[in-house]
């Protein structure tokens, strides 16, 4: 649905000064329609410049970008401006703000009616279509309020109801819920997941919360200075040894009880949850197993357990036990003591 | 002079200075917001980015503001003459004082439009709208109490520049001042002028005020007044909950 293939996105501070920053370098993005896409990453790494990208509020320095099957970056024209054709496609393409940019001069269903009125409806049809869409997101009875009446929660709402009104394929959103408390967030997080399924609605999202991911994506991103660096759906993810992705999304705690001690971090998905494996390793190895720490959780609607767990011995003394874990078909990272990070088993 | 005599001068001078000030407001208005929206559009980073217009049109209001008015009429003449056939009469004066508004009208456009957020113009970028779409919707609607505010300056500011046309002949209570007040020492007509002035500019002042802080108490981003905020806080989070049905 959305496609962007070698995006970059050279900043430069004055047309004559040399100073330049390189926000995007060469981002391959693919996102399947009627998936939820989360984008995650530093501050800094180049997120809302992707996002940006995808709709040309920024003008990428190189690639193209191809939503719902047409190249925007060949409707983008020369100029700063953009031409009829790319105002055409953007109406098609609905986005939400982290700080909302609601009109205050406006009621809260005007705000709704004004992407129907820059589509040139008319005024009747204007108003059935917004206050259907209040109603969608639950804020039927606002719609004579002004934005400067709501709570945040409330005004994201408006802003999504907004975003729909021009029939979107495409919802992009950046940060829409990090001005929000916990608790709001997670409805609004809710509220963009129902649109999805229900509307078959394809939303990219930038967040800097793993939660968010958590909660709704199906597939995700991590990008780091400009590049994606991993990508994939949740579940690939969570199923990739060493993934950077999946142990910040799914992070277990513990340190090794001292050296000369084996310490692995073991995944537990599917048929593979419900297995004693902990118990049949101990009792045929007759070792001594420590549980350093442990988690189940729900990840992109997966039911999902990581155990850290630490074995006697060094590595080379464990090899045939971590064989055994590995024929259960459970997912195992080995931590290495020298090297904080994750080793990736290939690796070894 | 009774004040049966002084009274249909007085409303003579009061109608004078009406017209001069209207026209001259309407003609500085209808002007100084195309070039004072302009002034921000063709800035750097503007939608219609454009250094050279930006630098002529800022040169140009910078010239006018900055000239005084009653150098400005003087220098305006023949100008004044060609526009409506004579250089004196509260007439005559309209175009000295709707010049001189105008460049003072666009600066403060300038400044009240600059402080529209831009996530808003980018909203509705994002939207498909074009730059006269946002203009209109936007920009102009978003600035408005402060445009109102810009306006009453602007009032207050054309009615102190029509005491000096009076002064030059154009009619209107300047005149009335220093030809009655002035040249004849009576001081009672000249402290009348000066009530009837301070009247017309508080009430001005008051009205632009009032329009203003109505327009941005329903908009104002810092959130409800009072009263709604007491309300909200016996329903917290009222539409948080709601789901999609
Ligand atoms: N308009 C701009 N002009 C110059 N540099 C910019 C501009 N916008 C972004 N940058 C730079 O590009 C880089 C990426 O910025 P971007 O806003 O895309 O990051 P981000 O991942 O969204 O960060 P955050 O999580 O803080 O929003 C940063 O180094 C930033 O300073
Ligand atoms: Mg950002």
């Amino acid at each position: 649905m959305i496609t962007t293939s070698g995006l970059t996105k050279i900043y430069r501070a004055h047309r004559s000064s040399g100073r330049e920053v390189t926000a995007l370098d060469g981002v391959d993005l693919h996102v399947r329609e009627g998936e939820v896409y989360g984008v995650i990453g530093q501050s800094g790494a180049g997120k809302s410049s992707l996002i940006r990208c995808v709709n040309l509020l920024e003008r990428p320095t190189a690639g193209t970008v191809t939503v719902a099957g047409r190249d925007l970056t060949a409707l983008a024209g020369r100029g700063p401006r953009a031409g009829r054709e790319l105002r055409q496609a953007r109406s098609r393409i609905g986005m939400v703000f982290q700080h909302f940019n609601l009109l205050s001069s406006r009621t809260v269903q005007d705000n709704v009616e004004l992407p129907l009125e820059i589509l040139g409806k008319s005024g009747k049809e204007r108003s059935r279509k917004a206050l259907e869409l209040l109603d969608l997101v639950g804020l039927a009875d606002k719609a004579k309020s002004y934005p400067a009446q709501l709570s945040g929660g409330q005004k994201q709402r408006v802003g999504i109801a907004r975003a729909l009104a021009g029939d979107p394929k495409v919802l992009l959103s950046d940060e829409a819920t990090s001005a929000l408390d916990p608790e709001t967030t997670r409805s609004i997080l809710q509220l963009l997941r129902d649109l999805n399924r229900q509307l078959g609605l394809t939303v990219l999202l930038i967040t800097h919360e793993m939660d968010v991911v958590k909660q709704i994506c199906d597939s995700a991103a991590l990008m780091d200075r400009g590049r994606i660096v991993e990508s994939g759906t949740v579940s690939d993810l969570l199923a990739t040894p060493g993934s950077e992705l999946a142990s910040a999304l799914f992070p277990v705690g513990g340190e090794a009880s001292g050296d000369d001690r084996t310490v692995l971090d073991v995944t537990f998905h599917g048929d593979s949850a419900t297995q004693p494996v902990i118990s049949q390793l101990s009792r045929t190895y007759n070792i001594d197993i420590s549980i350093l720490g442990a988690a189940i959780d729900t990840v992109g609607g997966l039911q999902v357990g990581r155990m850290r767990i630490e074995l006697p011995g060094r590595y080379e003394d464990n090899v045939v036990p971590i064989g055994f874990l590995r024929e259960q078909g459970l997912q195992l990272d080995v931590l290495d003591r020298e090297q904080p990070v994750l080793v990736k088993e290939a690796a070894k | 002079m009774t004040w049966s005599q002084m009274q249909p001068l007085l409303e003579q001078a009061c109608i004078e200075t009406l017209i001069m000030v209207g026209w001259s407001t309407l003609i500085a208005v209808a002007g100084g917001l195309p070039l004072g929206i302009l002034l921000v559009l063709t800035d750097r980073h503007g939608l219609l980015q454009n250094t050279v217009v930006n630098k002529v049109i800022g040169q140009i209001v910078n010239v006018g503001r900055s000239m005084p008015f009653i150098i400005l009429m003087v220098a305006l003449t023949s100008f004044t003459r060609w526009v409506t056939g004579t250089s004196i009469g509260s007439e005559a004066a309209i175009v000295p004082l709707a010049i001189s508004g105008i460049p003072f009208f666009a600066r403060l456009v300038e400044t009240a439009v600059r402080e529209v957020d831009h996530g808003l113009v980018e909203a509705v970028q994002a939207m498909g709208g074009n730059t006269w779409t946002i203009v209109r919707k936007v920009l102009v609607p978003e600035a408005l109490p402060s445009l109102i505010a810009s306006t009453t300056t602007t009032v207050i500011a054309l009615i102190g520049y029509s005491a000096m046309a009076g002064a030059v002949g154009g009619g209107g209570l300047g005149d009335f001042a220093v030809r009655y007040g002035y040249q004849r020492f009576d001081s009672e007509l000249m402290w009348i002028t000066v009530a009837i002035l301070a009247v017309v500019i508080s009430l001005i002042q008051f009205a632009g005020d009032f329009a203003a802080r109505a327009l941005h108490r329903r908009g104002a981003r810092s959130g409800p007044g009072p009263t709604l905020r007491f309300l909200k806080a016996k329903d917290p989070a009222a539409g948080d909950v709601g789901k999609v049905a």
